[in-house]
């Protein structure tokens, strides 16, 4: 019993040395903010304050329903600097890393420096900013900033004003160390998007993939931005299909060893975790959007079929009963339906399951070979791949059923649709430029760029859920 | 005292003198001296061909057994390279068996009529070599999502299981493995690739 226990924890420790060398370079990656001390040792981490009150009363610029219809005209000039080197470095580059990080959204159209008229000579507060100067250049929204720097600290003040109206959207102080820029400049962004959206966005969110780069498939791990990948698993002989739960903390995934497709749930902080290996194929592993429980499929009784679990892989219950394939399950926000993939009906398709009744409807009709459901966090419509004229492309369709909408075409096969959490971008998998990489889009399909570049093969993206600012 | 003695004595010289007086009449009455030395060549003869007879025996039993002893030799060698061959004959139905896989169509695990075939012949040969356990691993191409491949890659190794059991091979010695899309034989993406790639492979353990 022992050495069995030993055993299954040995896959671990790989990737427990991964985590300590992640955290020597990301200092409190996955400490939630009030668990972080507010003395001497936190100065790796910015500390923040309401600077300014915010406008009494919160516009939603950008309704949620046609976020992307109209760019909103942001000019984001050069910070202040007071101090050091530092300083001086800081209010460039955290100038550029503003306009990169909101630009990123796909809510804003950035406006060139090269436009502005102004440098913010006269000060950053609203009774010092020409308002003039940014609508005449066509800036409806700006942001200023300054960066003051005693001796390692930096303090950032941000504001963010309606140019139109002359009106502070909101402000805030952070202070920190020099590399805590990025963090200081994410969560920002976050406080801009809530103003204008009523919800927080996904700067505070990872992407989880797959990737060739060792040489073999292995789980990695990067920000919602592309922005410092790391490789979570090592050692295995083939993982795949990545899953958060939905406080952030797991990853459960399957993988190739001592001769089995297993699934591990994997804790990322605490280092731990379980090998759940039931007889037969153990794949396909999603979180219920709130409790610690599984939905995946297990070929055990002869074919696959979708069960729920524990996330320490006790079966809760069979969800299907049907000879044939059923797999990919994706939760609906509420929990109480699992959209999947059978063939019952001869192809692959989508299909609608009760999860108390254990009724399945089919959602697809159109095309013959329709997988990888997603179900956006807002409820109301389930992202897939479809094959259409030998080509996969990324589908939307309304969770109740109806048309389906076409978000790629005519560039490669694209697959494995994941959300963000805020519902706002799709991200997928493409082979548009060749080798297979990942991809982000917003939810109606426009702004499609790759998410990054490693040497090999990237493919099966996982969006997180808001994970805990670090 | 004396006189039993005395007696004792007498009746013994009685008893050896009459037995001597008969032993030598006997003889003497068949043979002379002249007899009594071709008696003895004769014995001599009779000695030598014993002898001659007996080495000669001796030899033809060494000849015997020299020969037994080569023909057992030939035999095992016989045997050995039987063996040898069975062996040889074993090792390549192995390995002809591990070799040749059964192919699918694009998303199908129907066996096709040329993929029951093999499959008959691979139950004969499992019905032939009872020590032998197989493993049956399920391959997909690399189009469409690879977790619907993994399902239809256990498709395929379970179908043709159930051939095998339907033949009469105890499912006890089958086990099935998938591995979707992740090991091609053929890593091209073409139609040729594909169509290699979707296959069941059979591992013997």
């Amino acid at each position: 019993m022992k050495s069995k226990t030993a055993a299954r924890a040995l896959p671990f420790l790989a990737f427990a040395a991964c985590l300590c060398a992640a955290a020597v370079f990301m200092p409190g990656l996955y400490a939630p903010d009030h668990r972080e001390p507010s003395g001497a040792g936190s100065a790796a981490k910015p500390t923040f304050s309401v600077s300014e009150a915010r406008a009494a009363e919160p516009d939603v610029w950008i309704t949620i329903r046609q976020p992307f219809q109209r760019k909103l005209p942001l000019a984001v000039p050069a910070f202040l600097p007071d101090g050091g080197d530092q300083a001086l470095e800081a209010s460039t580059t955290g100038a550029e890393l503003m306009r990169e990080t909101l630009g990123f959204t796909g809510f804003f159209k950035i406006i060139s420096p090269e436009a502005f008229i102004d440098d913010l000579g006269k000060g950053v507060t609203r009774n010092k900013v020409t308002f003039a100067n940014w609508t005449a250049i066509g800036a409806e929204l700006l942001i200023t900033g300054s960066v003051e720097q005693s001796g390692d600290t930096l303090v950032v003040e941000l504001r963010f004003f309606d140019t139109l109206r002359g009106h502070l959207l909101v402000g805030k102080r952070y202070k920190g160390r020099a590399d805590d820029l990025r963090r200081m400049v994410r969560r920002f962004a976050s406080e801009i998007v809530f103003v204008l959206t009523g919800t927080h966005g996904s700067f505070n969110t990872r992407i989880s993939f797959v990737s060739t780069t060792p040489g073999n498939k292995e789980i990695f791990a990067c920000d919602f931005d592309g922005h410092d990948p790391e490789q979570l698993t090592h050692n295995s002989d083939i993982a795949i299909s990545p899953a958060w739960s939905s406080d952030g903390e797991y990853i459960a995934y399957t993988a190739y060893k001592q001769g089995g497709a297993h699934m591990y749930v994997q804790n990322l902080a605490k280092k731990t975790g379980t090998v759940i290996k039931y007889k037969g194929l153990n794949i396909t592993p999603a979180w219920h959007p709130r409790e610690f429980i599984l939905a995946a499929a297990l070929s055990m009784p002869g074919d696959t079929e979708i069960y729920s679990l524990t996330g320490n892989g006790k079966i809760i219950k069979r969800l299907t009963n049907n000879w044939g394939i059923d797999v990919s399950p994706s939760w609906s926000p509420d929990g109480k339906e699992i959209a999947f993939v059978s063939n019952r009906s001869g192809g692959p398709q989508i299909y609608i399951l009760d999860v108390e009744t254990g009724k399945a409807r089919r959602l697809t009709y159109r095309g013959r070979y329709n997988t990888s459901p997603s179900w956006s966090p807002r409820g109301d419509k389930i992202a897939y791949a479809g094959l259409e004229a030998g080509e996969f492309n990324i589908y939307i369709i309304d969770s109740q059923g109806g048309a389906p909408v076409a978000l790629t075409s005519d560039a490669g096969n694209n697959e494995s649709p994941t959300w963000s959490p805020d519902g706002m971008m799709i991200a997928f998998s493409s082979t548009r430029e060749g080798p297979s990489r990942i991809y982000v889009m917003t939810a109606i399909g426009t702004e499609q760029r790759r998410l990054l570049k490693l040497p090999g093969e990237q493919t099966e993206p996982a969006w997180s859920p808001r994970l805990s600012w670090y | 005292m004396q006189r039993r003695l005395w007696i004792g004595l007498v009746v013994l010289a009685l008893v050896f003198g009459l037995a001597f007086t008969t032993g030598c009449a006997k003889k003497a009455v068949k043979a002379g001296p002249a007899d009594r030395t071709a008696d003895l060549e004769d014995q001599d003869t009779r000695y030598k061909a014993e002898q001659e007879r007996m080495a000669a025996q001796k030899k033809a039993e060494e000849e015997r057994r020299r020969l037994q002893r080569l023909e057992e030799e030939r035999l095992r060698q016989q045997q050995m390279e039987q063996e040898r061959e069975t062996r040889q004959e074993y090792l390549e139905g192995r390995e002809g068996f591990m070799e040749e896989n059964i192919h699918f169509a694009f998303d199908s695990a129907v066996l096709s009529e040329k993929a029951q075939d093999i499959l008959r012949e691979k139950a004969a040969w499992l019905k032939a070599h009872p020590d032998d356990n197989v493993l049956i691993e399920g391959h997909a191409d690399e189009r469409g999502s690879n977790e619907y491949n993994l399902a239809l890659g256990d498709r395929r190794a379970q179908a043709a299981k159930n051939f095998l059991v339907d033949l009469g091979i105890d499912p006890m010695r089958i086990d099935t493995i998938s591995y979707g899309e992740e090991r091609p034989i053929d890593p091209r993406s073409n139609e040729e690739a594909w169509a290699k790639n979707r296959r069941a492979h059979f591992v013997l353990k």
